[in-house]
């Protein structure tokens, strides 16, 4: 399958995204530049992570008037499978693509550190290949990491089921300690309502191998590899 | 003009130097060229005190493939790849201002490596501060961490470890240094050379402010109560633009439409000019109205000294400018032709064509003036270098010395730090701060490469020669700890003032010292910075030379760390242990002392400990090593058994326990050279000791790996029975400690 890495030109984790996907997974990968407006007909598209066009302002505020972005929009809207990682979940908060906000981390500092992370929903083309109730350990690397939706927001999406990866203890556990940024619910990552478009905080991307200390995120651009072999995507092209 | 003893003072020249001015012109300078002349001629940019000395360093070597003189040095590091590096200091700026110091300096020391035409992926710094206890300290010590997390992150460019040091000479004065490592094809290295008469200079970047001005005159000046008032000559970074720059230069580098790139940093527009100009034996000649101005009303003068941050000067082949141009429009950036390349050898200004500087280039570079100042021993030396433990309070219990050392945050945790910093981006990096030497994969060719940044100002204020060999074998100790072969070095020479005989001693003799210890490893220094004039009110920091060494580890997956790895593995202690307190962390911790002489080294024992070091990891022998440094076999001994469920049980028998108590205290917390604890499978001691044996590297098992206790006898008599987890607590906590319960500091 053919992954597409949008770079915006404050990205700094694209070639990571890159580097799993092509060298880790033996997929196919591409850089799309953000002033571009094709995907290039990928199959799944990673919103890396990094700081967009310096985030002087709202981290991703300015990002979502990139020219790719409308394309980026049809294809999520066409159920293509798009994954948004730390930066790329900021971005899709403010292209409407994911619902709430980020506030500035609970320690007032930007944390890089590996975290406990649990698999909440197995049922999107980012946790498909997941057991249910799977710890993952990867980490973070942001400032701004402390999710936040208004209660009836954070409410409908526990009930719709859309929160997909939640930070917790090692033994499963949603608690306070475990939680790295005070993100609302403990939330790391959630889903679109069709479920197709996942954000999250934690970097999957830099887990890939056990000699960069991780490869519990592997499983994460597994599971769309395996989605989009079963042929679930192909309309969104 | 002419100026008078007041004008000459603001600029930081001597009557004499003047009077040469005068000579080389063959005329009165106009105000921007007296200015020119000023930064030029500063300290920092002309190391009119230093260059004598710094001469003398071995700077060659089969894999050296840039020296000193370039913005970078570069070494080879196997399959057609090089390394790029160098250290800067950034002390002054962060006293003033220490976030956006701090940030600066950061960005200064990535542009010099991406100049050079290659990809950055590794930051360290090495940091002095005074003592925590301090409220402004505090503040210091806080936004110099964020500034450099702040730049650093935002650029995508991992901050894999580093040192950092507390003494009250510190608190005035802190030292930033950061190091910069970057990656380029060996062939495809690039200078910042001008040549080609008619060849295109553009300029790129953040637009020119008046922010900065004076800036390197200010890093060539002491201290004084009104330094807060110098706040305006520190610039504000934007490591966004510096991203732009970044990626649209090495895209630009990837054409051959580029003579050569150089980064405006200290004594920007003016020094990058000059440099290019005299590199390539050619003249330069721009005209200040084409540069892009942030403020209305600028002057020549202020936009040839502005140190305005993110802004690159480019010598573009004459024809190939539309492609050069197409390329930073690509990244949002404006390219501006501000002029060209001459035959003259002239650096010549002008302001809407009206010339306001026509000077020689050499006459700011090669022929800027050169001193050899006075020197003299310092009068303290005699008196500091007396160390008599008999006349020192007893001694605490030893279980409480080693808390108390665990506690002082020279020694503890810096997690507190690290974690601010993203350590990981770019995923290369294998072992974590905190973990030993910095070490960051080579994906192109399957090796790795090890950085670690290392020096003890208390050793060298009480013995500089020998006190700055410490600090070279000390760091490339620590990167063959992780199974590096030490191939190149930088440098970063921090001292007081120059012009005082006792200082400049300090100076020279450093640097001597690590050109011994360099010629005797085998490592040339490529390039480094030399800050001088670290004082506050008269009073000197701690002689502070810091040393960067890199090592190449011929196959990534060897690589180790500081922890212990296995229940039940033999610990092994390589190398010699003396009764030596002298300049230790135990005697400042515990005694308030910084006294005695530094521990004695032996180079070539040195050389050949880090050479078994180096194979006896690549042959997986050597599961764990760990550097025994600040605090001694006891602290040493407790760091391999943090951050892993493990603990100790040791017998350190070569030591008569039944002489003075210190002789116990010196067993447990001297801090002797070329010491390292290592970890082997039980099965294979008799492999490493035939190994060290062969290399006449002392070695000694003496403990196993177990339990959850640190236990440590002397001659079977116990001395130390703690709690791993008690230990880890408190050495894990803190700095953390100093900061709990006050509000963050922006």
């Amino acid at each position: 399958m053919k992954f597409a890495v949008v770079v915006f030109p404050g990205s700094n984790c694209d070639h990571d995204a890159y580097h799993a996907a092509r060298h880790v997974l033996g997929q196919e990968a591409v850089f799309v530049w953000h002033k571009d407006t094709s995907l290039q007909g990928a199959d799944a598209v990673v919103l890396p992570g990094g700081f967009a066009h310096g985030d002087y302002l709202r981290t991703g505020a300015i990002a979502r008037f990139s020219p790719i972005m409308p394309e980026v929009k049809r294809f999520a809207d066409a159920g293509g499978p798009v994954l948004g990682i730390c930066n790329g979940f900021q971005v899709l908060l403010e292209a409407g693509l994911l619902p709430g906000a980020m506030l500035r981390n609970r320690s007032v500092k930007f944390q890089c550190e590996h975290v406990i992370v649990k698999v909440e929903q197995t049922d999107t083309p980012f946790t498909s290949a997941c057991r249910p109730g799977q710890l993952l350990r990867i980490p973070i690397a942001h400032g701004e990491g402390n999710y936040y939706a208004e209660p009836d927001v954070v409410a409908r999406l526990e009930q719709n089921r859309q929160v997909i990866f939640r930070y917790a203890s090692v033994d499963g556990a949603a608690t306070a300690d475990a939680n790295p940024n005070g993100s609302v619910n403990n939330i790391a990552g959630l889903c679109s309502d069709r479920r197709n478009v996942v954000g999250l905080m934690p970097h999957p991307e830099r887990a890939c191998e056990l000699a960069v200390g991780s490869a519990d995120g592997l499983v994460v651009l597994e599971s769309v590899v395996k989605s989009v072999g079963h042929g679930a995507f192909a309309a969104a092209r | 003009m002419t100026a008078t003893d007041e004008v000459l003072h603001r600029h930081g020249l001597t009557r004499e130097e003047y009077q040469r001015i005068l000579e080389m012109l063959g005329r009165e300078p106009t105000i921007t060229e007296l200015g020119i002349f000023s930064v030029m001629w500063s300290e920092h940019c002309s190391y009119k005190s230093s260059r004598v000395h710094l001469k003398t360093l071995p700077t060659t070597g089969k894999r050296v493939l840039q020296g000193p003189g370039e913005n970078a040095g570069a070494v080879d590091i196997g399959d057609g790849y090089a390394a790029v590096f160098k250290i800067e200091s950034h002390n002054h700026p962060s006293f003033i201002e220490p976030y956006q110091g701090a940030a600066t300096g950061v960005g200064g020391i990535i542009r010099d490596i991406f100049t050079m035409g290659a990809r950055p992926i590794a930051l360290l710094n090495s940091l002095r501060f005074g003592p925590l206890e301090d409220p402004l300290v505090r503040r210091t010590f806080a936004g110099v961490v964020a500034g450099i997390a702040g730049y650093g992150n935002s650029i995508g460019i991992p901050t894999v470890g580093g040192e950092i040091a507390f003494d009250e000479s510190y608190t005035g004065n802190p030292l930033v240094n950061v190091f910069c490592l970057g990656i380029s094809k060996a062939d495809e290295i690039i200078k910042g050379v001008a040549s080609g008469a008619g060849n295109a200079v553009y300029y790129v970047g953040s637009k020119t402010g008046r922010d900065g001005i004076h800036g390197a005159t200010m890093a060539s000046a002491e201290f004084d109560e009104k330094s807060a008032e110098k706040r305006p000559a520190v610039q504000v970074g934007d490591p966004f633009m510096e991203k732009l720059l970044l990626e649209a230069c090495l895209e630009v580098m990837q054409t051959d439409a580029l003579i050569g790139i150089q980064d405006m940093g200290a004594a920007g527009l003016t020094c990058s000019t000059c440099e290019m100009g005299s590199r390539g034996g050619a003249g330069v000649e721009i005209d200040v109205a084409a540069v892009p101005q942030r403020e209305s009303g600028m002057t020549p003068y202020e936009i040839m000294l502005s140190e305005s941050q993110e802004r690159m000067l480019l010598v573009v082949k004459s024809g190939r400018e539309a492609e050069v141009e197409r390329i930073f429009e690509k990244w949002d950036l404006h390219a501006v032709h501000i002029g060209q390349v001459t035959t003259d050898g002239r650096m010549r200004v002008k302001d809407h064509g009206t010339v306001v500087a026509d000077i020689p280039t050499a006459a700011l570079t090669d022929e800027a003036p050169v001193y050899k100042r006075p020197m003299a021993t310092p009068a303290y030396l005699a008196e500091a270098q007396q160390l008599s433990l008999g006349s020192l309070d007893a001694p605490p219990p030893v279980a409480e010395a080693l808390r108390r050392l665990l506690a002082s945050p020279g020694i503890a945790s810096k997690r507190w730090v690290y974690r601010q910093y993203d350590h990981m981006v770019r995923t290369n990096t294998l072992v974590f701060p905190g973990m030993g030497a910095g070490v960051v994969r080579v994906k192109e060719t399957g090796r790795a490469l090890a950085l670690s940044v290392d020096g003890n100002g208390r050793f060298v204020y009480l013995d500089p020669f020998h006190g700055a060999q410490l600090a070279v074998a000390e760091a490339a100790r620590n990167v063959a700890c992780a199974g590096a072969t030490p191939i190149g070095a930088t440098n970063c020479l921090n001292f007081g003032n120059p012009e005082k005989a006792d200082i400049m001693w300090q100076f020279a003799r450093a640097v001597e010292g690590i050109g011994a210890a360099c010629r005797a490893l085998d490592i040339p220094i490529t390039g480094g910075n030399v800050s001088l004039y670290n004082e506050t009110d008269g009073k000197g920091v701690l002689p502070t030379p810091v040393l960067g060494v890199v090592g190449v580890i011929e196959q990534a997956d060897t690589v180790v760390r500081r922890t212990f790895r296995g229940d039940g593995d033999a610990i092994v202690l390589l190398g010699d242990s003396y009764d030596e307190l002298g300049g230790s962390e135990y005697l400042k911790v515990i005694h308030g002392l910084v006294k005695g002489v530094p521990p004695k080294l032996d180079l070539t024992g040195e050389s050949a400990l880090q050479r078994v070091l180096v194979k006896g990891i690549a042959g997986g022998l050597i599961r764990s090593a760990h550097d025994c440094a600040e605090g001694g076999l006891a602290v040493t001994l407790a760091e391999c058994c943090f951050d892993t469920p493990f603990g100790a049980v040791a017998d350190l028998a070569a030591v008569d326990a039944s002489v003075v108590a210190f002789a116990e205290v010196a067993a447990l917390f001297g801090e002797s050279a070329s010491r390292v604890i290592v970890s082997v499978d039980r099965s294979r001691t008799a492999e490493l000791e035939t190994l060290a044996t062969e290399a006449d590297v002392p070695v000694a098992v003496i403990g196993r790996v177990g339990g959850n206790r640190l236990r440590v006898a002397i001659a079977g008599r116990q001395v130390l029975d703690e709690a791993v987890a008690d230990l880890e607590r408190i050495w894990a906590n803190a700095i953390g400690h100093h900061f709990e319960s006050q509000r963050a500091i922006a």
